[in-house]
């Protein structure tokens, strides 16, 4: 109570902006982040549906949903209205423990990996300095691997619950898929690892402001295949064989409903979201400012906090947008090319990225390079040689193996000399 | 015997799975910025239909109000769903009339084969299609309803101007 009671007192007293806040000051203000943010969090993650429908439409020359409110911007809303008007339908035959916890189980670990996002620089308030982050935990991305890697806990469960076929096999080739490119996924981020020399979020964002170029230019390859798994770890097209509606009746969730179904498919798009403000983060420079010092040094101003929030907000949503424009491109993979593309592209890919970034990083430290323009424009040297052999050389109908496989000439030459063996039998006996 | 299929040696830019890539995004995205929109906003916009549209019956009627048929039979005979039921009737005078002419438009596979053989030309098929009931009886349609349709009716294929121009 006497806390209370001296709470002005202490809002008052002024201390050092770039210090940390007493209790209360931060107190507040973590309260008041984790109101705007999640907020911000669901109505991003409740407008990327519309945004899916809408570019969907638009790729495919419809005008998408245009009936709820001006131009169908209040769809979302119609939408979350009918999910909670809808019958909520427990099947019979369904485990219903697990089918119950799944919902939940994806959807939990979706919202929580979006605490550790750094939306902005530090803002120099009167009662210390307030991080634009709801948390900024000392494990860093490490957290956004091990939380959202729980989600597909909901989606085996869900699978195994509904005891249904194409529930369970959506399951298992979730659990499958996510499994795999989880390892290629913390590969690819170990690069950035070793140039950050930490995995706090903030580190990394600071790290790329100071070498005034971001990581997708020093590290170009971590980039390619931290995206595809990202990709793969979402569940998206072309890796949505979890879902597969024209294979599985939409795989793990066929046997939900109402807003058990809504729940998944929340999921899907927070996770969604969550990615691309990863990618944003590690690899697109995060909230700095482009050509642009003076948000680098500590806790600025409430301005420049504004535009470095804007500047997050936009590199964010330019992924969303990527991943919805890749959705409505590319055609699913197969599950053996999902497998292969996985283990013997990515992953060979990203480890022996490692081992180039580390050695060439100990090579120009040893020379002396200063971390700047300089050190990163020989990484791009290196990215760019990377990628034209990897896309050149490998891309060769190899990264996806096409339907048929390819025999050798002898094999061709035997078989063909089997089928042509077998002809003959078939006609002497016919005469 | 699929040991027979033929394995062909396909130039990079046909195999390239990056090149296809970049270029469906390309596609897309020319799609996406495009303004042209090939559906029609159905309520709002409609397509025109074709003046020989056969869509749902209509009864023609006199100047007086009555309806043009005089019950001669002809077309529940020619109807080959058999979706007309008629009753007829005669008056003091001896002229015909239709008790009952009822048309199950549920039965009904629009041929028009009974707006072709009408005497009269009372029964039409009519240049509409929005038909939208809570029940099936709701189909069946009686001759006020019949007469009460106001749509245009359908005009029948002229053999001496076989385009309708």
């Amino acid at each position: 109570m006497s806390a209370f009671l001296a709470m002005p007192a202490l809002l008052q007293a002024a201390v050092d902006p770039q210090a940390a806040p007493n209790f209360w000051p931060w107190f507040l203000a973590t309260a008041l982040k984790l109101l705007v943010f999640f907020t911000l969090y669901m109505v991003i993650v409740a407008y990327s549906t519309l945004a899916e429908r809408k570019i969907s439409a638009w790729i495919q020359g419809r005008h998408g949903p245009n009936r709820v409110g001006p131009r169908g911007y209040f769809q979302p809303l119609a939408d979350g209205v009918k999910n909670f008007m809808k019958e909520e339908t427990l099947p019979p035959h369904v485990n219903k423990a697990l089918f119950i916890i799944a919902p939940m189980l994806s959807f939990v670990p979706a919202l929580m990996v979006w605490a550790i996002i750094p939306w902005g620089a530090a803002y120099a308030s009167p009662w210390g300095r307030i991080d634009m982050v709801l948390a900024d935990l000392p494990i860093g991305f490490l957290f956004t691997l091990g939380i959202g890697s729980l989600g597909v806990y909901g989606i085996v469960l869900a699978g195994w619950g509904s005891n249904n076929k194409y529930a369970l096999l959506g399951g298992l080739r979730s659990s499958a898929q996510m499994i795999s490119y989880e390892i290629s996924m913390g590969m690819s981020l170990i690069p950035v690892l070793l140039l950050a020399g930490n995995v706090t979020m903030r580190t990394i964002v600071n790290q790329q402001a100071e070498m005034h170029a971001w990581n997708v230019v020093t590290l170009s390859v971590a980039f390619v295949t931290y995206l595809i798994s990202a990709f793969a770890e979402t569940n998206r097209l072309p890796f949505d064989l979890p879902e597969a509606e024209s294979e599985l009746v939409t795989g793990y969730h066929t046997e939900y409903s109402a807003m058990k179904f809504s729940m998944f498919m929340i999921a899907e798009y927070a996770n969604m979201v969550t990615q691309s403000a990863m990618l944003a983060t590690l690899f697109f420079g995060g909230w700095d400012i482009p050509f642009m010092t003076a948000d680098n040094t500590g806790a600025v101003s409430g301005p420049l906090v504004l535009l470095s929030v804007i500047i997050m907000m936009a590199k964010t949503l330019f992924f969303m947008f990527f991943y919805i424009w890749i959705r409505w491109t590319l055609p699913r993979f197969r599950y053996d090319q999902l497998m292969s593309l996985g283990w013997k592209l990515l992953l060979p890919l990203a480890l022996g990225y490692i081992v180039v970034v580390a050695s060439l990083m100990l090579a120009l430290d040893a020379m002396g390079i200063e971390r700047g323009l300089a050190y990163a424009g020989i990484f791009l040297a290196v990215n760019a040689v990377i990628l034209f052999i990897a896309f050149s050389l490998i891309d060769r109908g190899r990264v996806l193996s096409p339907a048929y496989g390819r025999a050798s000439a002898e094999e061709l030459a035997r078989l063909r000399g089997i089928t042509a063996a077998r002809a003959n039998l078939s006609t002497q006996a016919g005469d | 015997m699929a040991i027979n299929v033929k394995v062909v040696d396909r130039p990079l830019s046909e195999t390239s799975y990056v090149r296809a890539t970049l270029k469906g995004l390309g596609n897309t995205f020319k799609h996406l910025i495009d303004p042209h929109k090939v559906t029609t906003q159905y309520p709002e916009q409609r397509e025109s239909i074709s003046p020989r549209w056969r869509g749902t019956h209509r009864m023609l009627t006199t100047e007086d109000g009555k309806a043009k048929c005089v019950a001669c039979g002809l077309c529940p005979t020619v109807c080959p769903a058999n979706c007309i039921k008629l009753v007829p009737g005669e008056d003091e005078q001896g002229n015909r009339y239709p008790l009952v002419f009822e048309i199950d438009e549920f039965r009904c596979i629009f041929c028009g084969y009974c707006q072709e053989v009408c005497p009269e030309e009372a029964i039409h098929l009519g240049r509409h299609y929005e038909n939208a009931e809570y029940s099936r009886e709701g189909f069946v349609y009686d001759l006020e309803r019949l007469m009460a349709q106001t749509h245009p009716v359908c005009e029948m294929w002229d053999p001496a101007d076989p385009k309708g121009e």
